[in-house]
């Protein structure tokens, strides 16, 4: 089953997409993203895929064109990262309460100002409550293997959601690993196309995107609130089916170690492979050490992460990107308190920002992040002086 | 093409009755005409607007052709996505039906000469077969009139007052026309509903013909022009009789007036219909005048003949 190729995150991506035998794809380039709309472009210019590619004129007009084209009851593509994605920011909030199945790829990479075009996940977290489902890949499978799960996760009747699914800039984008290959067939036979939300038609005419007063507004937003909620269900047996069909499976947060952890060690993306490689050294050498990888940040899994936290006397969260002015700093730390909180858990829960703009994350941070953690051990929250730290910056 | 008799004009309203447009809206007419002349298989998409807000009140709409709205800046962007997305669903065997839709973007002043101008650019560029609308009343209606890139020289409008220091707009309408042709589309045209035949004949021509074609409409706007409700046709006549507004087409390049009008009347005639040029001094008007004749003799210089005369001095 599949073939074995080396790819980068980019071309993983855009295999998925060309596996799912998308019919629209309009994208905009922007480092670190621009490979996988090079290889789509490849694809339909060698008729491996038959598809209509549009070259917009920018990443609004990009989203704006995949709108219309799933409005249509096309499946469709769009990729793209940083500032792109700030560009696209008013049309995702659209696409999701207009419930319109797209699937996004997102090259994390930090925003301007100073312009950088390095990872972190300052972009992927400006656009977290969109109302999109939101993914993290930790390497080039998973970003092949989740974009194809977006799309039977999106089209589910059930759902009707936009899917994006986030990789590091560069450090999954533009690495080569050796990916499984989910061939159309296979791709086709998981994730089935059939326009199953409503589509514009001269021949049943409907209204999209009308005005709503203060009488019904209301209501459209709570739709895509619980639609959102109830998409959890689908996620899981969409994942449980992943695993039947292709024998990877995923979960929507993995603990490693995390049974009897005194630090569980929180992160998405690729830190998570430094994370798991740096928890089995630091256990050689008498630090328990658990990790939890975020899969799904949107709906944010809180039963999955509470069972990997429930029994740490450390929580230690490591964030990628800042709210700057906010009462938690980091955004995944926001969803760590407050899910901890809700279930009574009081134990230390301490945030530590690192990478951003692509600033090397080194095993000895994690040292670092683990043994200050560690050090907290015993405290209630509110014995904590502060709980945020900046790690690997200038003072 | 047959030729466009009045009662040729079809009869049934695709423009239901009951949306909330304004009493005399030009655009108004506009849409009714437009879906008339167009009929059933088209799709549209829609810019935010006075017309987006007035025909569409959730749990109603005044649509009876598929139609969507999404934001501002973006109608030629989802035009052509719906576009694209029909070619390749129909060459992938997926599209329920055989018969050609035509795709539609309609767009007012602000939502196509400034904000959305790249997205129609890039719409333009590509060659989708989509037919853009732009009706024109000449600012931003629909947040209360506020001066767009398409308001005419002098004009009052609430962000262009005129006081001791403004005397209204001070900058001249932008040539959309003129940007939209450098694209190399294959069909540009003007309309202007007080000449229906006129209209009815581009906004075919315009649907038939394969790839991007650009329709400039004028629609007289009540409450921000400042005028009686009756008298929108009669100031839409003005407009063309005074050589303010030209009914012309440009198709593969070729350049025809499609309105001559042998004798002008002074433009004075049609600012002082309207409210929004009442601050005008006598000067203001010769300027705007002067304006206009500079305008009409490079539209017979191109047309190669005299289509629009001199002003009938009174």
């Amino acid at each position: 089953m599949g073939k074995l190729m080396p790819l980068s995150g980019n071309y993983a991506v855009a295999y998925a997409a060309k596996a799912a035998d998308v019919d629209v794809v309009a994208a905009y380039p922007i480092t670190p993203q621009t490979a996988v709309v090079e290889k789509l472009a490849e694809f339909v210019a060698n008729g491996e895929l038959n598809a209509e590619f549009l070259h917009v004129e920018s990443e609004h007009s990009a989203l704006s064109a995949v709108v219309g084209a799933s409005a249509a009851g096309a499946r469709v593509f769009t990729a793209t990262s940083s500032q792109g994605l700030l560009l696209m920011y008013e049309i995702m909030h659209i696409a999701s309460t207009m419930r319109l199945p797209i699937v996004m790829g997102i090259a994390t990479r930090a925003i301007s100002a100073p312009i950088n075009i390095w990872c972190d996940h300052s972009d992927f977290m400006a656009a977290a409550d969109a109302g999109w489902i939101m993914f993290m890949a930790i390497n080039a499978q998973e970003a092949h293997d989740l974009v194809i799960t977006a799309y039977r996760i999106a089209e589910d009747p059930g759902v009707h959601i936009p899917v994006a699914v986030g990789y590091d800039g560069f450090i999954v984008s533009h690495t080569i690993e050796p990916v499984n290959v989910i061939e159309k067939e296979e791709a086709l036979s998981y994730a089935p196309k059939r326009a199953t939300w409503f589509i514009l038609n001269p021949e049943k005419p409907i209204t999209m995107g009308s005005l709503a007063s203060p009488e019904w507004y209301y209501e459209f937003r709570v739709q895509l609130q619980k639609a959102i909620e109830n998409s959890k269900e689908v996620i899981s047996t969409a994942f449980r089916e992943f695993r039947q069909h292709f024998g990877r499976e995923y979960r929507e947060a993995d603990g490693y170690y995390t049974d009897d952890a005194d630090v569980v060690l929180v992160t998405m993306g690729s830190i998570t492979g430094t994370a798991i490689s740096y928890a089995e050294e630091a256990r050689k050498a008498g630090l328990k050490v658990g990790i939890l990888n975020i899969r799904l940040f949107r709906p944010f899994p809180e039963e999955e992460v509470f069972k990997h936290i429930e029994r740490a006397k450390v929580v230690a969260v490591i964030d990628r990107a800042i709210n700057p002015g906010s009462s938690f700093v980091g955004p995944l730390y926001s969803e760590m308190v407050v899910t901890a909180f809700k279930r009574g858990l009081d134990v230390p829960i301490a945030n530590y920002v690192i990478g951003l703009g692509g600033r090397a994350v080194l095993r000895s941070h994690l040292d670092l992040i683990v043994k200050h953690a560690h050090g907290l051990s015993g405290k209630k929250m509110r014995d904590i002086e502060s709980h945020y730290t900046f790690v690997g910056v200038r003072e | 093409m047959s030729t466009f008799t009045i009662a040729s004009i079809p009869k049934e309203e695709l423009l239901a009755p009951g949306h909330r447009m304004c009493q005399g809206c030009g655009a108004a007419i506009v849409m009714r005409h437009l879906l008339k002349a167009l009929g059933r298989n088209v799709i549209i998409a829609h810019a935010t607007g006075c017309v987006e807000v007035t025909t569409t009140l959730y749990p109603e709409t005044a649509w009876r052709v598929p139609w969507i709205h999404v934001a501002f800046e973006n109608a030629a962007a989802v035009a052509s996505g719906i576009e694209a997305a029909l070619k390749s669903l129909k060459k992938k065997g997926f599209l329920s039906y055989e018969k050609r839709v035509k795709v539609v973007a309609i767009g007012g002043d602000g939502g196509t000469v400034d904000i959305g101008l790249q997205a129609l650019s890039g719409m333009l560029e590509r060659g989708h077969d989509v037919l853009y609308v732009l009706y024109d009343n000449e600012a931003y209606m629909n947040t209360g009139i506020q001066r767009s890139g398409a308001t005419p020289l002098y004009a009052w409008t609430t962000t262009t007052p005129a006081g001791s220091v403004w005397r209204g707009e001070w900058r001249r309408k932008k040539d959309i026309i003129g940007i939209v042709k450098a694209h190399g589309v294959p069909y540009v045209a003007t309309v202007n509903f007080a000449y229906i035949s006129d209209f009815y004949t581009k906004l075919r021509k315009a649907a038939e013909i394969e790839g991007p074609t650009f329709i400039h409409a004028y629609s007289p706007c009540v409450p921000g022009w400042r005028y009686e409700p009756h008298l929108t046709v009669k100031i839409a006549k003005l407009a063309v009789q005074t050589g303010i507004w030209v009914n012309y087409e440009i198709e593969k390049g070729v350049f025809r007036v499609t309105t001559p009008v042998p004798k002008r009347l002074p433009v004075e005639e049609y600012l002082k219909a309207q409210g929004r040029f009442a601050h005008l001094t006598k000067e203001e008007v010769e300027a705007i005048q002067k304006l206009v004749d500079e305008d009409i003799e490079y539209i017979n210089k191109i047309a190669g003949a005299t289509l629009i005369g001199p002003v009938e001095k009174k």
